[in-house]
């Protein structure tokens, strides 16, 4: 397995953050690179690259921004640090550590598409992290990396801003991303046409997620060809895996695409914290589907995971052990969806607080028998029903929590009780531990 | 003259001078980040500069985000509504938010959380009788590997909250 860092090489570095430190280490090199390349060349090395979107979805990169129509302008560039989705972590220290790589990617993106209006869409919950990069374009603004010339010598207009979100989950779907980019609520739209086409203004639009577009410079730097080479098949490069919950070493790890679940949990992490057995994890942020202990043997890559019938998301792994109640977490999962569904659509409006008021009857020891299956019916009900995939996402954790650890709902109801008493959270302790990035946080 | 009830309906023309001119001037670098024809695409930091000058986003600041941004006070209403960082009523003097998702449960929080509860006599969105305090109970601050996490007056995001930090950060909030 190769050892490259991409993503994490300068973090932990004094003032990493700043431009100095980043042209010393050869920053915006790669965008001086892509300025003596044609655009459309710029789009093949990515495409070459096999880069596939960081946020969740893991659409080929390159792929979709071939989606641009040829001859609308203007188009923007959307630029998604809405990061909510329960058990990640990553884009934020991308911005803290190194928010000049971001700007270059989104440089460099922008050039090879003909784009002059770039947004980063943050969550209103990283005022600190939204404060680093306001900074960062400043300074680079200043130094004339961007605005009216590239690099001071190419004339392309340039401007990149930060649009601040102000707490909903949904802002992160691509759709209310750009909705509530036009001040709105987010409101989710039907797609097709997809936002390539028909995106923010009405006018063709690619949103990326923020670690997608950090990739970019390197992908530049050192050819399409070498990124498909760190990954495997059909996916190319490193992530940043967010590990959370019941395991020593918690934090952001940068491994191949491709890397061993298991590995990653009892070998970088050190395996659980209380030294039991790891009795569940959700690989790919909460709503993938949860797997037991016992198939955690296999590999994070986008489609190879999809073997073992779950997902690897956005790349935040939450790690429980078997002191951990699976109805009290699912519990909680439902919470989460019927307090982020944003009301458009029915079956999610009023089946996410059905399955959550379920769960919490079935957890409190009020359930009865069939209740699991009739939690199973809800889900079956929303997912695919709705116009985005906020109705997919709180579904799927309730089929796979109640096909996966069914034993724990049945014990509530034959008990009438949770048989983990006060202590269904398990054996917490803090994350006193974690490594982001190979830095001690 | 009466400090202004930002929660009483009323037009934006009843707010106090002084503030309306600080709110211009604080919205005005915003609308250069948007198209000239699309100044309502500023709601969002207007909704969040109007909180933050008249102490939340009540219907007169609602009104007056509309005003400034040509768009119907409807519209801003079903924004102000729908975020859960914009208040429609006056919070405590400082807001204690406390993520209770899965990651932050399995490192303690729902303990902290029930803890505060009892320690500053409130439930999940209350105001200490004071008016010190508004204990909230938020979903993920993205801050699952330095769990427990807690955000303070939605500016500072304290990682890694053990009892400890717990009463350092309650004794900062005097």
């Amino acid at each position: 397995m190769s050892d490259v860092k991409i993503l994490t090489a300068r973090w932990g570095k004094k003032d990493s953050h700043t431009l100095a430190s980043y042209q010393a280490d050869g920053g915006y090199q790669a965008l001086q690179k892509a300025l003596s390349m044609p655009q459309a060349g710029i789009v093949e090395e990515v495409k070459v690259s096999n880069l596939r979107g960081r946020g969740g979805a893991g659409f080929a990169t390159g792929l979709k921004w071939t989606f641009l129509p040829k001859d609308v302008r203007p188009r923007y560039l959307c630029v998604n640090a809405d990061e909510s989705e329960p058990g990640t972590f990553k884009d934020r220290y991308i911005i803290e550590n190194d928010p000049h790589m971001l700007l270059e990617g989104i440089a460099i993106t922008c050039y090879a598409l003909d784009i002059h209006l770039a947004y980063v869409y943050i969550r209103g919950e990283f005022p600190k992290q939204a404060a680093a990069l306001e900074q960062a374009i400043a300074e680079a603004l200043q130094a004339g990396i961007f605005g009216k010339k590239l690099l001071q010598k190419v004339d392309f207009d340039l401007a990149i801003h930060v649009h601040r979100g102000a707490g909903a989950y949904i802002c992160g779907e691509e759709s209310a991303l750009m909705e509530s980019l036009e001040g709105k609520k987010g409101y989710p739209r039907l797609k097709p046409p997809f936002p390539a086409v028909v995106g923010l203004w009405g006018k063709p639009t690619i949103i990326n997620n923020v670690e997608t577009l950090a990739n970019v410079p390197w992908i530049v730097q050192h050819g399409g060809a070498a990124f498909a080479a760190l990954g495997t098949g059909k996916s190319g490069g490193t992530r940043l895996f967010g590990v959370s919950g019941n395991v020593k070493r918690p934090g952001i790890y940068e491994k191949p695409v491709h890397y061993n679940l298991k590995k990653l949990i009892l070998e970088d992490c050190g395996g659980t914290a209380s030294g039991r057995p790891v009795k569940a994890v959700i690989p790919g942020g909460s709503s993938s589907p949860v797997i037991r202990g016992d198939e955690i043997d296999v590999s994070l890559e986008f489609d190879a995971i999809k073997a073992a019938g779950t997902m690897s998301g956005s790349g935040g792994v939450i790690v429980m052990d078997d002191s951990v109640c699976m109805v009290r977490v699912l519990s909680r999962i439902t919470k989460f969806y019927a307090e982020e569904s944003c009301g458009q659509c029915t079956p999610c409006r009023e089946g996410t607080p059905w399955m959550e008021s379920l769960c919490e009857k079935i957890e409190h020891g009020h359930g009865i028998p069939g209740d699991a299956d009739k939690l199973l019916d809800m889900a079956n009900h929303i997912g695919g029903f709705t116009i985005c995939a906020l109705g997919d996402a709180a579904s799927m954790p309730v089929q796979s929590f109640v096909k996966k650890f069914k034993d724990d709902f049945e014990r509530h109801i034959a008990e009438h009780r949770c048989p983990f008493g006060e202590a269904a959270w398990g054996t917490s302790q803090d994350s006193r531990d974690a490594v982001i990035g190979g830095m001690r946080a | 003259m009466p400090p202004h009830d930002p929660t009483k309906p009323g037009d934006w023309k009843d707010l106090p001078k002084d503030q309306v001119a600080r709110f211009d001037a604080a919205l005005a670098p915003f609308l250069q980040r948007y198209p000239p024809d699309r100044k309502e695409a500023a709601m969002l930091p207007a909704l969040r500069i109007g909180q933050e000058i008249f102490g939340c986003a009540g219907t007169a600041v609602q009104q007056l985000c509309a005003d400034r941004l040509g768009t119907s006070p409807a519209r801003a209403e079903e924004v102000a509504t729908f975020y859960v960082m914009f208040h429609t009523q006056p919070t405590g003097e400082h807001i204690l938010e406390v993520c209770t998702n899965v990651s932050c449960c399995l490192a303690g929080a729902d303990r902290m959380f029930e803890q505060l509860k009892r320690r500053l006599g409130v439930e999940n969105g209350g105001t200490t009788k004071d008016g010190r305090i508004t204990l909230r109970e938020v979903e993920c601050l993205g801050s699952c590997g330095t769990a427990p996490a807690v955000l303070v007056d939605e500016e500072v995001m304290e990682e890694r909250v053990s009892p400890q930090k717990l009463e350092t950060i309650l004794g900062g909030l005097r």
